[in-house]
């Protein structure tokens, strides 16, 4: 049977799959890294530097996606890579989401000065740029995960309280709530039991598209070395160091450069297809 | 002895200061049915909105009182008010299809007020909420009280908000033009609902609706409003025999009627606008509006 609704949910329903597939096949290599990797990514063999992945010739078994420069393995790299990008990314986007969250949720229900002080420092926030902002905070909190996480969390929660607000503010004025009030409901009791329920779907979308622009963020910050510390691997550092050798070993970029695109990808259309999903109607 | 529903003068403002009700009086019975008429605009819904509490945010009550069952609601703390009007007091809601929050099952929509307010356990309200789907002739209603609102018709959940209103046993309704959205073949059987779940229930009902072809099967007196005043209060029958204002008349002969469809609607004349401007003028010269 074709209705306009089934092939909608099917359509949401094979993007959410593929996506969902690629982001928990990197999350368990990222947690299972010591297991799934087959080199330790660390380590750094003159003789085996600039290995091509294995179907050129003169690959070496064990090297599926070939070695970098200094003959570390770029799979094993992008693997313990992955663990930093998917921390940042879940780390940070919950954060800015919750922060964000909150502070929308306030100004665009109880309105009056909540509202114009929220909005106020929102449009402030907003006027600086972000690249920039990240930058200046990294060199004032210095390098390290922490530092990554909370830049991107102080650059981005103004996202979600944007967003947020509006929401809150369009179901706040629906009939519904009214009909709470006279039902004897205190206005904190109408935000957490008739506003958030309705207003939690668009939050977690913007979580998840929040998650992809972590990596990306992530991944500028490290390609200028402002990330962890250089030893440890990270998807930017390995395209920043690709970069230098593209004629003589273009897999040190691309690889790690597929990995971020699909991710980010995946995120965006994770992001989308749980919007599908959490629409009531098509639901 | 004083009325259980009574409003004295209310006045209510925009943030501008422009009035939007002006010094309005409406008394109303326990067990008796009080319709509101106006055209859109003429704030019948603002005098509901204002009894229960949610006005918009751009208005205000400015002068005036409410007093309901003897209790002056104005003077009280807000959360005194919410809990007073929770116990007594219900709305039927214009559109039913924003009047239930979507992302929540009917159940708890309906047994919300019996547990929070009432301090019901969760059992009894629930056997009390599936009495009440049946009363209002839910088919099913065990499967509709898990069913999301999105999964019902709109005559279907305005059955359901009617349902909710009475659980509580509210001795004030206020109906704010509960059939408008509605096709005009569930309308007759909405209005017939309403109209058998008050007298059932004998609560006060405050009827508005800009169709007085609703109001003559329903109300026992009404009061007719123009831009936010008063201009007749009158028993159902006194209205439509002898209406004592021209404005009354003028809206009585603006109502189609099937026996002569050509003659019978008839647009308010400018004479009459003219009278109902200088009333209104009159009124804001003597309340200290300037025009």
């Amino acid at each position: 049977m074709i209705d306009g609704r089934s092939q909608i949910r099917q359509r949401a329903g094979l993007r959410l799959w593929l996506s969902a597939g690629w982001l928990s096949l990197l999350a368990l290599a990222a947690i299972f890294a010591p297991f799934v990797a087959p080199q330790d990514p660390l380590v750094q063999d003159l003789f085996t530097s600039r290995l091509p992945p294995f179907w050129q010739d003169g690959a070496e078994p064990g090297y599926w996606l070939g070695t970098d420069n200094l003959g570390r393995d770029v799979l094993s790299r992008i693997i313990y890579g992955a663990r930093v990008a998917l921390g940042v990314a879940i780390l940070a986007a919950t954060l800015a989401g919750l922060i964000g969250g909150i502070f929308g949720l306030l100004a665009g229900f109880y309105r009056g000065w909540v509202d114009i002080i929220v909005s106020r420092v929102i449009d402030i926030w907003m006027s600086f740029p972000p690249v920039l902002f990240a930058i200046l905070l990294i060199a004032v909190l210095g390098t390290g995960l922490h530092s990554i996480v909370l830049a991107i969390v102080i650059i981005d929660w103004t996202r979600f309280a944007r967003v947020v607000r509006v929401e809150a503010m369009t179901q706040g004025a629906m009939d519904y709530v009214d009909a709470a009030t006279v039902a004897g409901s205190g206005r904190f009791g109408i935000l957490m039991r008739e506003i958030l329920p309705n207003v939690l779907p668009t939050i977690v979308v913007l979580v998840t598209l929040q998650m992809g622009i972590a990596v990306i963020v992530e991944a500028i910050l490290s390609f200028v070395n402002l990330s962890i510390s250089t030893d440890s691997p990270t998807w930017g550092g390995m395209i920043a160091e690709g970069r230098i050798a593209i004629y003589q070993a273009w897999w040190v970029l691309v690889f790690p450069l597929i990995t971020l695109f699909l991710t980010v990808l995946s995120f965006s259309q994770l992001g989308e297809g749980l919007k599908d999903r959490f629409d009531p109607v098509l639901r | 002895m004083s009325a259980f529903l009574s409003i004295e003068d209310l006045t209510v403002e925009l943030k501008s200061g422009m009035p939007v009700l002006r010094g309005v009086s409406i008394d109303v019975n326990v067990g008796k049915v009080h319709g509101l008429v106006g055209e859109s605009g003429a704030g019948k819904s603002m005098i509901g909105k204002a009894i229960l509490g949610i006005l918009p945010r751009a208005l205000s009550v400015t002068a005036g009182s409410i007093i309901l069952d003897g209790e002056e609601l104005q003077s009280m703390a807000p959360k005194t008010r919410r809990e007073l009007i929770g116990a007594t007091a219900a709305l039927i809601p214009q559109d039913p299809l924003t009047a239930l929050n979507p992302v929540r099952r009917i159940g708890p929509q309906i047994t919300r007020r019996l547990i929070d307010i009432l301090g019901w356990n969760k059992a009894n309200a629930e056997t009390r909420a599936l009495e009440l789907l049946d009363e209002v002739n839910i088919p099913d209603p065990d499967r509709v009280m898990h069913s999301y609102p999105h999964e019902l018709s709109g005559g279907m959940r305005q059955r359901i908000l009617i349902a909710s209103a009475f659980a509580a046993e509210p001795k004030l309704i206020i109906a704010d033009e509960p059939t408008t959205a509605l096709d005009v073949t569930v309308q007759k059987r909405i209005l017939k609902l309403i109209e058998e779940m008050q007298e059932r229930h004998g609560s006060a009902l405050l009827f508005v609706t800009h169709d007085l072809g609703v109001i003559s099967k329903i109300v026992q007196s009404l009061s007719v409003l123009y831009e936010g005043k008063v201009v007749e209060t009158a028993d159902l029958r006194n209205f439509f025999m002898q209406p004592s204002h021209l404005y009354s008349r003028a809206l009585l002969q603006a109502t189609p009627k099937y026996t002569d469809p050509d003659r019978s609607l008839t647009p308010v004349s400018d004479e009459v606008t003219a009278i109902l401007a200088d009333e209104i003028d009159v009124w804001d010269k003597e309340h200290g509006y300037h025009v």
